[in-house]
């Protein structure tokens, strides 16, 4: 393929996030702005009391809030453009530090969780499908069709009630042991508190992947050049390794870039659960308290992971597939 | 693969030659089903099949689709589905081919050449897929030197499936089956969809194959591409042998045809009379009772759908019709 042609596809990928971020930004902030929370009485909380309707007033009229929802968009994408996305309300912080902090412990748990469960997925898949017919092609359905019909949280208390309540092998729940001081963490601690909500996340992705990969191993086993290399004697690993892998490594792999949205959605339920203090946990909260800024904040930036684990399963293809680099069809 | 009906066909002089490669006899080919439900059955699709191929000579099978030409390769190489049953005798070289001998022989001795260019990996490169099928030798000269017989370019090599054109994927398919060294080759419709120059070309790089000492089996549903090259050709109908008659017979009024089925071929070809018969191919679920043929044939008699016609050796052929001369 040629530069040209992928400066083109780039071009053509901005105009759709950008397009993509306009729209979901407004429906976002309507979605909020018709949402029975009021942010004031979400800011003042527990001093409710204590705070004036005079007050109240004047908080709203400091915020902007007073003037019609239209020009409180505009004002607010105005800045957003600018790179200011407020303060949250919450924290106190801005809402980019606040979403850069949290997301960096996010990140550490769904990456172990997306590469677990694509590693444990492909692998189940493929043993599958080569074993099709088999107690080993029946147990891995079995496992990935009962997982795969099973909340996240569920799993996540269920594995809680039997290692860290019964077994007593991991903690209970936050990210790091409570009472312990910044300086006297190891890594390890960390892992500890790591391995529960990872293996969680991952359980889900794992069936996902594996029933995928399974289905796609078949099709290429069933396939005219699967036969023909029978018919020159290959079998077995062998034939895995010549023809299955080679056609089914490309989408596997993008397939697994293109499950970013469900780790997001997986990682507010499991962080909830775990209490683990990552971007999930933070979308909640800002959702129940009412903290507009950073919400909006959150909206943007998961679009943004979204979109981006999208590209890169789209490059892959372009970059990678002969068919579509050679053939230079975009 | 050791269920014997009968031994008419093996008696003859022709099929005791010592330059004997292949013999198939009463292969019958079933497949397990289920139908309503949990009810099994099984759907026998080929019954009593009998072909013969000699070192250096080309037989071609012909037959309409569905008579059971590709599960005939399918069943020498031993790559039919799970769910296939496999009786009647299969000789490689004078000796019983067993599932294991099938394992080792196939790529090795006996070679498929598939029918089109899906039957290649469409992520592999072309050049790497002939040097997979190389067994007594450097794969990257014997690729090359095949490649060059073929006046396929060095850069050709690097070429995926999708990149090649009809002449070419047809090229490499047959290069597949020439660096590899075997002495059995079968074709699975090499020439469907080629404009007649390439056919042409096809048909003499099975020529040379035959001529270097292989045994060349050429399935086809393209009776003048058989007659173009073969020496003998057996004619499939609904799953069975009816005739196998040396290419000479294929001549005039078809007179010289043993079976009526053949000759009804033979007259059906424009440049001969352009005459169709009457009636399908009866499927494999409701085969009529004695001759499959029976129903569609102008000479049948009450005795024809008594029981299916033993094979008969006459002139130098093969043929299972009981009025036969």
């Amino acid at each position: 393929m040629q530069t040209k042609d992928l400066i083109s596809f780039m071009i053509k990928k901005s105009i759709r996030i950008a397009t993509l971020l306009v729209a979901l930004c407004l429906i976002s902030f309507l979605l909020i702005y018709m949402s029975p929370i009021d942010p004031v009485q979400a800011y003042i909380g527990a001093d409710m009391m204590r705070v004036g309707q005079e007050q109240r007033a004047r908080i709203a009229e400091h915020w902007g809030l007073d003037r019609p929802p239209l020009q409180q968009f505009m004002k607010w994408a105005a800045s957003v453009v600018k790179g200011d996305f407020g303060t949250s309300m919450i924290y106190r912080r801005p809402v980019l530090e606040v979403i850069g902090k949290r997301f960096a412990s996010s990140l550490v748990l769904m990456g172990a969780a997306w590469l677990l469960s694509g590693l444990l997925g492909f692998i189940l898949g493929v043993l599958a499908a080569m074993k099709e017919g088999t107690w080993v092609d029946r147990l891995v359905k079995w496992y990935c069709l009962t997982l795969a019909s099973t909340p996240t949280f569920w799993v996540g208390l269920l594995l809680l009630i039997v290692f860290a309540v019964w077994l007593g092998w991991f903690p209970i729940g936050l990210g790091v042991p409570a009472g312990v001081l910044a300086e006297a963490l190891t890594v390890g601690q960390y892992i500890k508190h790591l391995i529960l909500p990872a293996i969680t996340l991952s359980i889900i992705g794992v069936a996902n992947v594996a029933l995928h990969t399974r289905q796609k191993l078949l099709d290429v086993l069933s396939s005219d050049y699967v036969l023909f290399a029978r018919a020159r004697g290959e079998k077995g690993i062998v034939l895995f390794w010549r023809h299955g892998l080679r056609n089914i490594a490309i989408p596997a792999i993008t397939l697994q870039f293109t499950s970013f949205s469900e780790l997001f959605g997986g990682a507010v339920l499991a962080e909830q659960v775990f209490s683990y203090p990552g971007l999930g946990q933070t979308t909640v909260q800002a959702g129940l308290r009412g903290d507009v800024p950073l919400l909006l904040g959150i909206v943007i930036f998961s679009a943004l992971f979204v979109f981006t684990g999208n590209l890169i399963a789209d490059l892959i293809y372009v970059l990678v597939d002969p068919r579509i680099r050679q053939g230079g069809a975009l | 693969m050791t269920d014997k009906k009968d031994s008419t066909a093996e008696n003859s002089p022709a099929y005791t030659s010592n330059e004997m490669l292949l013999e198939v006899e009463n292969l019958s080919v079933a497949f397990r089903q289920y139908n309503k439900g949990l009810q099994q059955m099984d759907l026998k699709v080929i019954s009593s099949l009998n072909a013969a191929v000699k070192k250096g000579e080309i037989l071609a099978i012909v037959g309409s689709s569905g008579s059971g030409k590709s599960l005939l390769a399918h069943a020498i190489l031993g790559i039919l589905p799970k769910n296939a049953t496999v009786t009647g005798s299969i000789k490689y070289m004078g000796n019983e081919l067993t599932t294991k001998d099938q394992e080792r022989l196939r790529g090795q001795e006996i070679v498929l050449v598939p029918q089109s260019v899906n039957f290649l990996d469409p992520l592999m490169k072309v050049g790497k897929q002939v040097r997979t099928s190389v067994r007594n030798e450097n794969p990257v000269e014997a690729q090359r030197r095949v490649f060059e017989r073929y006046q396929l370019k060095q850069s050709v090599e690097g070429m995926y499936p999708f990149q090649l054109s009809g002449g070419m994927s047809r090229r490499i398919l047959v290069s597949t089956a020439m660096v590899s060294g075997a002495k059995l080759v079968i074709a699975d419709e090499p020439t469907p969809g080629l404009d007649p120059k390439i056919v042409d070309e096809a048909l003499l790089h099975f020529k040379g194959l035959a001529e270097s000492g292989c045994g060349v089996i050429l399935i086809t549903h393209d009776i003048e591409t058989a007659l173009k090259v073969a020496d003998n050709i057996a004619v499939f109908y609904a799953g069975t042998t009816v005739e196998v008659a040396p290419v000479a017979d294929f001549s005039g009024t078809g007179q010289d045809l043993r079976h009526p089925y053949s000759r009804a071929l033979w007259r059906a070809l424009p440049q001969n009379e352009f005459i169709p018969i009457e009636g399908v191919q009866p499927l494999p679920q409701n085969l009529p009772c004695g001759c499959f043929f029976q129903p569609r044939c102008e000479r049948a008699t009450a005795s024809c759908a008594e029981k299916q016609p033993e094979a008969r050796e006459i002139r130098d052929g093969m043929v299972r019709c009981i009025y036969a001369s």
